[in-house]
């Protein structure tokens, strides 16, 4: 996807204490959400800062899609509110969220397998004139160019009009992977993003997420596999029944270490058991004018 | 880049790729063509009198039209993964808005604006209905034929209307009349077929609903507006119920309230024997038009090829059958 940075060499990551203030670029704020009276959040706070790679764990039913879908504004929150930039968003909608630059991989979920390729890079934001008459060339053309250049599929076999069907599973990823990279983004949310691929084609997922930091871009990293997430991320936050059940930057915390609290997490709902390890609450976002976040290319 | 690393995963020789992705793109409408051109070819065998002549096509351009009309948007419809089986009864309630205001005003356009109006309304109910209370298109539309059917004739008190005093406006002879000797219905359904397939294919809407169609979920995470979509297609349908309905009656040059009640099935069957799946996110507008014609034409070819009229619906089950079965075999040939 990019060309890697070498480990340990994290621009976000070792950004000094006492660098000027800036507001997190993005921020949740004591989150709370239920469905039909089960609370899947509860006082929910998360901070992703420029250049940072979150990951995010948790058992299922942790809450980790739920918190996942109040960022891209697929869900409102009951209570609580989102800031990007320090700046508080009102009603977010998935159209909203996106011109703020977030995108998310929800890796074959979110595409559409009897549409050909150009329709599903395109899904939700197609090329249209004034009148909504799509700008079907253009859209194939920019297509043809992605999967050269971003997906590297070169088979004959696969033109813009080729249907998803008959992808593998790296290539499925590759596609959700452009589709969230070709927009602008720099707040790019991966959901589960090595579910069902290969050995290799992990291998080079995580390398694309390198890139996302280098690049100076932010990430947050959903994933059942702590390997994968320890591998990348700068900071872990583990969600368990619907609260952060604790922070751990991995910088701190050995893979061990780590695998140990979320056992202790897992096995005995020992929120407060984790809460020792939980890291100070983040300092109050200064007032004054909103930090615009760096427009930026495609990592790609 | 890594674009050396994935090369290597597909091994298929480039020429057999190619034209396997060929093939596959366009199976359905190869599979569709064919099934056309054989049922065309047997009647042309069996009664080569009566399909080596013309007035047999210009009836297929006047009749056909009444149902390929609606076939087309309920053609999105489908694609959208809904399904809409008033529009029947849509034909019906149209026409109780031309004959109303017709009567008060004594203009025929205004009549036709009505029509359209009554339609669009129509349609707009039922997408109300199934997306904002949440209940299945197959259901809402079942409960609204009988309520459309059911409203028209309470409204019409169960009579029906002579029109033969609309023959004198412009606007009839545009709708209803005979241009180069071809039945204006039929320029009509052509108008109707380029729209719908603009719509389909090189517009927002019908790129909304192929991914409400093909992957609802998906359609909902990626920001589509998903109820405003469906809503739009069943307006568009009773629009085009409407229209047809009054096409119908004009032709006649008589209003009857249980108008409409044969065109659900052959409407339908278009629909499905183009190739249009019913779980969505498939289907085209030319498969739409030949299933259109095929449907059309078989009356009229088991009539001329001598056989008695109780081999119709035989013939009608055996095409559709036959034809949704060539898609279905092309489909697990080239696609999966």
């Amino acid at each position: 996807m990019t060309s890697g940075v070498p480990a340990g060499q994290r621009p976000g990551a070792g950004r000094p204490a006492d660098a000027a203030p800036q507001p997190p670029r993005l921020e949740l704020q004591h989150i709370t959400k239920s469905f039909g009276g089960v609370h899947v959040l509860e006082d929910v706070n998360f901070r992703l800062e420029t250049g940072e790679v979150v990951g995010l764990l948790g058992d299922n039913g942790a809450g980790k899609s739920t918190l996942i879908k109040i960022i891209t504004g697929v869900h409102q929150p009951d209570e609580g509110q989102i800031l990007f930039d320090g700046q508080p968003m009102e009603a977010l909608t998935v159209q909203k969220a996106r011109a703020l630059g977030v995108e998310t991989v929800y890796q074959e979920r979110a595409l559409a397998e009897q549409l050909p390729l150009w329709r599903n890079i395109f899904m939700g934001r197609a090329i249209s004139g004034p009148l909504g008459f799509l700008r079907v060339g253009e859209m194939r053309r920019i297509t043809a160019d992605l999967m050269g250049e971003s997906m590297g599929f070169t088979s004959a076999a696969l033109t813009p009009n080729t249907s998803v069907t008959g992808l593998s599973g790296g290539e499925r990823q590759g596609l959700a992977i452009v589709r969230a990279l070709h927009f602008q983004a720099d707040i790019i949310i991966l959901d589960e993003p090595t579910m069902g691929l290969s050995l290799k084609e992990t291998e080079k997922l995580l390398i694309f997420v390198e890139g996302i930091r280098a690049a100076n871009k932010s990430a947050v990293f959903i994933d059942h596999n702590i390997f994968h997430v320890y591998s990348v991320a700068d900071r872990i936050v583990v969600l368990d029944r619907g609260r952060v059940a604790g922070e751990f930057p991995t910088s701190r915390y050995s893979l061990e270490e780590l695998m140990n609290i979320m056992r202790e997490v897992a096995a005995s709902g020992a929120y407060t058991e984790a809460e020792r390890y939980r890291s100070p609450a983040p300092p109050a976002p200064p007032p004054g004018p909103m930090v615009e976040g760096e427009p930026g290319g495609i990592g790609a | 880049m890594s674009s050396t690393t994935s090369t290597a995963t597909r091994t298929v020789t480039p020429r057999r790729a190619a034209l396997s992705a060929f093939t596959g793109a366009w199976a359905s409408q190869i599979g569709i063509t064919v099934a056309f051109l054989v049922l065309w070819l047997a009647f042309l065998v069996f009664a080569p009198r009566t399909f080596l002549d013309t007035p047999i096509y210009l009836s297929f351009a006047q009749t056909t039209p009444y149902f390929a009309l609606i076939a087309m948007p309920l053609t999105m419809v489908i694609i959208a993964g809904d399904i809409d089986l008033s529009f029947p009864a849509t034909m019906a309630l149209g026409m109780v808005g031309f004959v109303t205001v017709w009567q008060a005003t004594g203009s025929v356009e205004l009549g036709v604006a009505a029509t359209l109006a009554v339609g669009a309304l129509a349609g707009l109910f039922n997408g109300l209905v199934i997306t904002f209370i949440g209940i299945p298109s197959l259901v809402v539309t079942i409960g609204t034929l009988f309520l459309f059917r059911g409203l028209t004739l309470v409204l019409v008190g169960g009579r029906s209307f002579p029109l033969v005093a609309t023959q004198g406006a412009p606007v009839y002879d545009l709708l209803v009349g005979k241009f180069l000797g071809i039945p204006m219905e039929f320029f009509w359904l052509l108008l109707f077929t380029a729209a719908t397939w603009l719509l389909l294919n090189r517009h927002r809407l019908g790129q909304n609903g192929y991914v409400v169609g093909d992957n609802r979920l998906a359609a909902n995470l990626m920001g589509i507006p998903i109820r405003w979509t469906r809503i739009t297609l069943f307006v568009l349908v009773g629009v085009a119920a409407a229209f047809a309905g009054l096409l119908n009656s004009l032709q006649v040059v008589n209003f009857y309230p249980t108008m409409g009640d044969g065109y659900l099935l052959p409407a339908l069957a278009a629909v499905f024997i183009g190739g249009t799946s019913v779980f969505g996110g498939r289907g085209t507008v030319y498969g739409t038009f030949l299933g259109a014609f095929m449907m059309g034409g078989i009356t009229a070819g088991i009539v001329a090829a001598g056989l008695t009229d109780y081999y119709t619906n035989f013939v009608y089950g055996a095409v559709i059958l036959i034809s949704v079965s060539i898609h279905a075999l092309l489909r697990r040939r080239f696609e999966y």
